[in-house]
């Protein structure tokens, strides 16, 4: 009896199935708010829908009515930006240090990635304790900074370590045979090289702190960041500025995502045969970001 | 001038002197010493894990020697970087740069250097038409074939005007008919550019077909340096007529001796020999070569019974055509596996069938003796040393 290879098994139906019902839940109610961010100057927080406006973005900026969106975006940007460029820079520094087995680099390992254990909660806890006891200051750019770190380097670490396990030294070894100093093959082929992976961490050192709750809540000080600013409103506004909030924060995400998976894509479409094996990197990238 | 531009035609004689090299207990090149003329092609052949790769690899300075010197032209190079030594590498993955074109590639030791990106350009260019690559400078890496890469590869190290250049299994990844035509090619640049090429390979018949000089290796020491004539056709241990392959080896023990015979036990079997004289002492062991295409075969009534001297019987195991000739294995002859390769005419007279007893004899001048305590006599070895180069142990 010869079977229909073109038949699909049951279970094929059973697992879409299950994965139209993970976008639902995802994107659903997203959608929800997103549509109702537009919602009507008289309209309220729930649909029906009372006209379209764009004033709940504008309600936005005036601080008075909604707290102080503008400066809690600038800082959230400014910070993120800061934590990326820092996870950046040690995450590859670090990989390439473990490359070596250095004495101790097992406890130094499990000890940095023991972080992504605690409860961010605790450490946010522990930091702020620790600012008061040092009769410190707390604030975004140093406490906030650095607790938001203990999150984003191990991520990147581990990324690096990704990124480097498929990186082959030849490379190095060829640049010192044609003469480069260390320097030379760091900034001449190590980092091109890697650039891609570097990416990767980038997007995560940004995502990471953009949204960073639990850590943030009990070491930011006295100018809160985005999140806390939103986790304020949701107790006090009363209105689709909220929605319009939320529209504005997503999309800021999903533009540094689009960024950072794009340029990834375009460099390694110009490094391999073309378009074919760019969309293979593509959907590498996304499994990856999905797996987290 | 540009420092690390002084190559001069002929330079790039290297020697090594008594090298180890441990990687933590393993010991990977165990006191070695080798001299390689300067100019010529030497391939060094063995299997893998057998220290020829490490050797290169000090050669290239990309590994420091343990103990010992290695000298390019007369000076102890350890400790220099690459450049200075005047090697340059071909990597057995190539490693060409995936973000650089390959002009950049090529033109990558000049930048490095600080020369000005029209000669960079120009340089490079004129490198890549040397290997027919011209048409291809913009491409990036990951565009070319496995050949076309192989090309860059070799343009990238030359342009550094190596006195010598290293080559790590260079063939290794190309399918059979490119590793032909690259092979004939490495040869054809290695005698325009007169430079020293060093040529790592586990492949027997490559380093038979390009090199002045085969260097077999095995277990981080040197059997046999020599031309490749005379480790094909007179072999200095059991070791090397194995691996090279076209030999059949008699090892076993002295059981009997006569003027210029000897008896030995091999397997289950007894064979009689020429010897050398004196010839060695009953009970000690005993090892000669007979090549494969030596070897005359007649039908046999048993594969029992005592054949004479410089003759076995035994029992055909395989038949395999390969065109002019035939390869017919040959079980129950001795100790180990015994291989006739026979011309087709001669066969097709008259074809053997598998399972047929057989009649296997050899002249007297064509048995080559062995060292058959290769690693523990040292410099009794009739075979190790050559005009080109010599090997020699402490």
């Amino acid at each position: 009896m010869q079977r229909d290879l073109g038949k699909r098994p049951w279970t094929f139906y059973a697992l879409s199935a299950f994965f139209a019902l993970f976008v639902a839940f995802l994107y659903g109610p997203m959608s929800a708010i997103f549509v109702l961010s537009f919602q009507g100057p008289t309209g309220g927080l729930t649909f029906p829908m009372n006209g379209v406006s764009l004033r709940w973005f504008s309600a936005l900026f005036q601080q008075e009515r909604t707290g102080d969106f503008a400066g809690g975006f600038t800082r959230s940007i400014a910070l993120a930006l800061i934590v990326l460029s820092l996870t950046v820079a040690i995450s590859v520094l670090a990989g390439l240090a473990f490359r070596r087995r250095f004495v101790g680099s097992t406890p130094v390992f499990y000890l940095a990635v023991a972080s992504l254990i605690m409860p961010g909660l605790l450490v946010g806890l522990g930091v702020g304790l620790t600012y008061q006891t040092l009769e410190l200051t707390p604030s975004w750019y140093s406490s906030a900074l650095g607790a938001q770190l203990t999150l984003t380097l191990p991520f990147g670490l581990l990324i690096m370590f990704a990124v480097l396990s498929r990186f082959d030294r030849a490379y190095e070894e060829a640049g010192r045979d044609l003469g480069a100093s260390n320097w030379q093959i760091f900034w001449m082929v190590v980092v091109p090289i890697l650039f891609p992976g570097m990416i990767a961490v980038a997007l995560f050192g940004f995502t990471l702190s953009y949204d960073e709750f639990p850590r943030t809540l009990l070491t930011a000080g006295a100018k809160n960041t985005l999140p806390m600013e939103i986790w304020g409103m949701t107790t006090n506004v009363t209105s689709p500025a909220l929605y319009a909030l939320g529209t504005v924060t997503t999309l800021v995400s999903f533009v540094a995502i689009i960024l950072s998976l794009g340029s990834i894509a375009i460099i390694q479409w110009r490094r391999s045969r073309g378009p074919m094996a760019a969309k293979m990197a593509l959907a590498n990238t996304q499994a990856a970001l999905t797996n987290e | 001038m540009i420092p690390g531009e002084r190559h001069t035609a002929g330079r790039g004689s290297i020697e090594l002197a008594a090298v180890t090299k441990r990687f933590g207990e393993t010991i990977a090149v165990k006191n070695i010493d080798l001299k390689i003329p300067a100019g010529s092609y030497c391939c060094l052949l063995g299997p893998s894990g057998c220290g020829k790769t490490t050797i290169l690899r000090m050669i290239a300075g990309h590994e420091s020697p343990t103990e010992g010197a290695v000298l390019i032209d007369g000076e102890n190079v350890v400790g220099s970087p690459p450049v200075d030594r005047g090697t340059a590498m071909m990597f057995q993955s190539y490693a060409l740069f995936p973000h650089l074109s390959c002009a950049d590639n090529v033109a990558f030791n000049l930048k490095v250097r600080g020369v000005g990106k029209a000669e960079r350009r120009e340089r490079a260019l004129e490198m890549l038409a040397r290997v027919r690559m011209k048409p291809f400078a913009d491409r990036l890496p990951a565009q070319l074939s496995g050949g076309q890469q192989q090309r860059i590869a070799l343009s990238r190290a030359l342009i550094t005007n190596p006195r010598v250049l290293l080559l790590d299994e260079p063939l290794s990844a190309l399918d059979e008919f490119l590793r032909l035509q690259m092979r004939g090619e490495l040869r054809r640049i290695q005698a325009e550019v007169g430079i020293t090429f060093i040529h790592v390979t586990h492949t027997q018949m490559e380093a038979v077909a390009l090199a002045d000089l085969v260097v077999v290796m095995d277990q981080g020491q040197i059997e046999q340096a020599a031309v490749a004539r005379e480790v094909y056709d007179r072999p200095r241990t059991g070791y090397v007529a194995r691996f090279m392959g076209g030999q059949n080896v008699l090892s076993g023990t002295v059981l009997s001796r006569e003027a210029n015979t000897v008896t030995i036990k091999t397997g289950a079997k007894q064979v009689a020999l020429s010897a050398p004289s004196p010839a060695p002492a009953t009970g000690s062991a005993f090892e000669a070569a007979v090549r494969r295409d030596h070897i005359r075969l007649s039908r046999a009534e048993s594969n029992d019974g005592q054949p004479g001297v410089n003759a076995v019987t035994g029992r055909v195991a395989g038949i395999e055509y390969q065109g002019t000739w035939l390869k017919i294995t040959i079980d129950e002859a001795c100790g180990e596996e015994f291989v006739v390769n026979l011309p087709d005419r001669i066969f097709f007279a008259d074809p053997l069938t598998i399972g047929e007893p057989v009649l296997a004899r050899w002249d007297a001048d064509k048995v080559h003796f062995l060292d058959s305590n290769a690693k523990a006599s040292v410099g009794s070895a009739q075979a190790g040393h050559s005009e080109m180069a010599t090997s020699e142990r402490r």
